[in-house]
């Protein structure tokens, strides 16, 4: 909970790990580019004084996310969204299971999701469903751009993306959080592309798509598809930091977000350990849209931050939320209907 | 003698296909090696992780920019620490293909990605350059009515007409200015609609390219760019 001239809000963190990137845990190459990629994001992104050592960044313990989530990081519940990445990483990156040892510690303190990948095919749907019955999963995690063996990435659209689709329904899980990155099959086309999240958000209507970092670097193709299905959200991890280094950009990205999507479908995420969840949560409660940019844009009110930092993701998860919190009736408008453009 | 600056001159207008911006202007050129009519560049980016296909339009448009300098006849571009850096540099040393480079892991080249990319550059553009101009007052308020030859000249006008002429778009005097991704004017109903989206695609491109520049401030240890600049 956190709490700011009178204002209660109730957060929940939509995204975070407990990875393992050390050098001991490395297969190749791979493995130290992709946590090196982190580590700029996370150093450029972050207040000096957030940012963490090299080697702390590579591996860090279950006290340190225990300490910086829920005693000075004002979290009340975190979700996990394990990314598995076998080929880069001995034991994985992030998994389920490793989850599970802190959810089992911790009942309420988190959300353990899981995650699927289409390519392990029909041994995978009775592995996914095993894990499902096991942990009492919600969601998964899809990471479009994983790679295995020699294949860089799947689209959702691929036919056993279906198969798995299908199998979360019928399981009950029905929260699905999409997140590209920079490689897929073919490897001529824009691997951030979210068109495919479109297809499947008709065909699936009962499940919940919800795209990491509001589609970024294509936010524009996020926006247009969240504006279509009532069922696609968006995950503010890597757009949420920008308020520190770069805030007119910030305003920018949640105006944009506001007008075409509204406030019920932008969750808070800080992808820890990406970003410190303490600083990202003051800084976006002080937030206001610049003066010159609010006869665009508008005001962020207290209310929609309270949807965005908790009762959007508690809402999607059933979580319960304390009474003293207040919970806003109004429904902020975006202005969907009268999006008519074409991408 | 072939100058450096020539070489760099040249590489200035090779675009990141992504941001639309200069690849020279985007510290992406780390060193320029001139021996004789041999002239040698090396590129970075700002991530390991970069898509391997806009680096690889990147480094092939590097290359045929450096050709095109006079008294140049041979040109090299090594891509440096990226994941795809050996067939990256493999194939634009052979003078390959994207799809021969990456046989097997691709359906058909990377014009359509190109392209795609050069019309949402070309929106966004249009876009502010629109929001200049009325707000500046050089352009009547019934923006569909506005022709090319009602714009006044300045050098972004220059640029925008240089971009629009790359994409085959209508650049006589007559032409309405304001046009759709294809070229195809606007119908004033649905032109506020366009512009919003636009001004998103802008917004979009704008982010994208400050996460860049600051990344690659990161990775090489230089100073971020984007920290004085986003006042």
């Amino acid at each position: 909970m956190y709490e700011k001239d009178g204002e209660k809000y109730f957060v929940v963190d939509g995204h975070m790990h407990l990875w393992d990137a050390s050098p001991e845990n490395q297969k190749n190459k791979y493995g130290k580019g992709f946590i090196d990629c982190f580590y700029a994001y996370h150093s450029n992104l972050s207040p000096k004084e957030y940012v963490w050592p090299y080697e702390k960044y590579c591996k860090y313990t279950e006290d340190d996310l225990m300490k910086d989530l829920f005693e000075e990081g004002y979290v009340d519940v975190a979700i996990f969204l394990p990314t598995y990445l076998m080929d880069f990483y001995k034991k994985g990156f992030n998994t389920t299971e490793q989850d599970a040892v802190l959810k089992e510690k911790y009942p309420d303190k988190f959300v353990l999701n899981s995650a699927w990948d289409p390519r392990d095919g029909e041994k995978g749907l009775e592995v996914f469903e095993a894990k499902v019955e096991k942990w009492g999963i919600k969601g998964v995690k899809l990471y479009t751009a994983e790679w295995k063996g020699d294949s860089r990435g799947y689209s959702l659209t691929d036919p056993m993306a279906y198969r798995y689709l299908e199998k979360s329904q019928e399981l009950g899980v029905t929260n699905i959080h999409v997140h590209k990155g920079p490689t897929i099959w073919p490897m001529d086309r824009d691997s951030f592309d979210v068109h495919d999240v479109d297809h499947i958000a008709t065909d699936f209507p009962d499940l919940t798509f919800i795209v990491e970092h509001v589609g970024l670097p294509r936010l524009e193709d996020f926006c247009w598809i969240a504006t279509q299905e009532g069922n696609v959200w968006g995950g503010l991890a890597v757009a949420l930091p920008f308020i520190h280094t770069r805030p007119r950009y910030f305003a920018k990205m949640i105006g944009e977000l506001l007008y075409w999507i509204g406030a019920d479908k932008i969750t808070f995420a800080s992808d820890y350990a990406l970003w410190h969840p303490k600083w990202l949560i003051e800084k976006f409660v002080d937030f206001q849209i610049p003066e010159d940019m609010q006869s665009e844009y508008g005001q962020l009110t207290p209310d929609i931050k309270r949807k965005i930092l908790g009762l959007n993701l508690a809402d999607l998860y059933g979580l319960p939320v304390p009474a003293e919190v207040p919970r806003p009736k109004v429904v902020e408008v975006g202005v969907a209907e009268e999006a008519g453009a074409t991408a | 003698m072939i100058e450096t600056e020539r070489v760099l001159e040249a590489l200035s207008g090779v675009r990141d296909p992504e941001l639309d911006q200069s690849i020279t202007e985007l510290g992406f050129i780390t060193g320029v090696e001139v021996e004789g009519g041999s002239v040698s560049v090396r590129l970075r980016l700002p991530t390991y992780f970069c898509a391997a296909n806009f680096a690889y339009l990147m480094a092939f448009d590097a290359k045929s920019a450096i050709l095109a300098v006079p008294g140049v006849h041979e040109a090299r571009v090594v891509l440096d620490d990226h994941f795809a850096s050996e067939e990256i540099n493999e194939g634009i040393g052979g003078d390959k293909e994207f799809q021969e480079a990456f046989a097997g892991q691709t359906k058909g080249g990377l014009d359509d990605l190109r392209w795609l990319f050069r019309r949402k550059g070309f929106m966004s553009r249009q876009e502010r350059l629109l929001r200049t101009l009325l707000n500046d007052g050089s352009i009547a308020p019934d923006i569909v009515s506005v022709r090319l030859r009602d714009l006044p000249r300045s050098p972004e006008i220059d640029l925008y007409l240089e971009r629009r002429r790359e994409l085959g778009f209508d650049v006589s005097p007559g032409a309405p200015f304001v046009v759709d991704l294809e070229g195809r004017p606007i119908p004033a109903e649905t032109i506020e609609e366009q512009r919003r989206f636009a001004r998103l695609v802008g917004v979009s491109i704008e982010a994208n390219a400050g996460l860049c520049r600051g990344l690659l401030a990161a990775r090489y240890g230089l100073p971020d760019p984007e920290e004085v600049a986003t006042g």
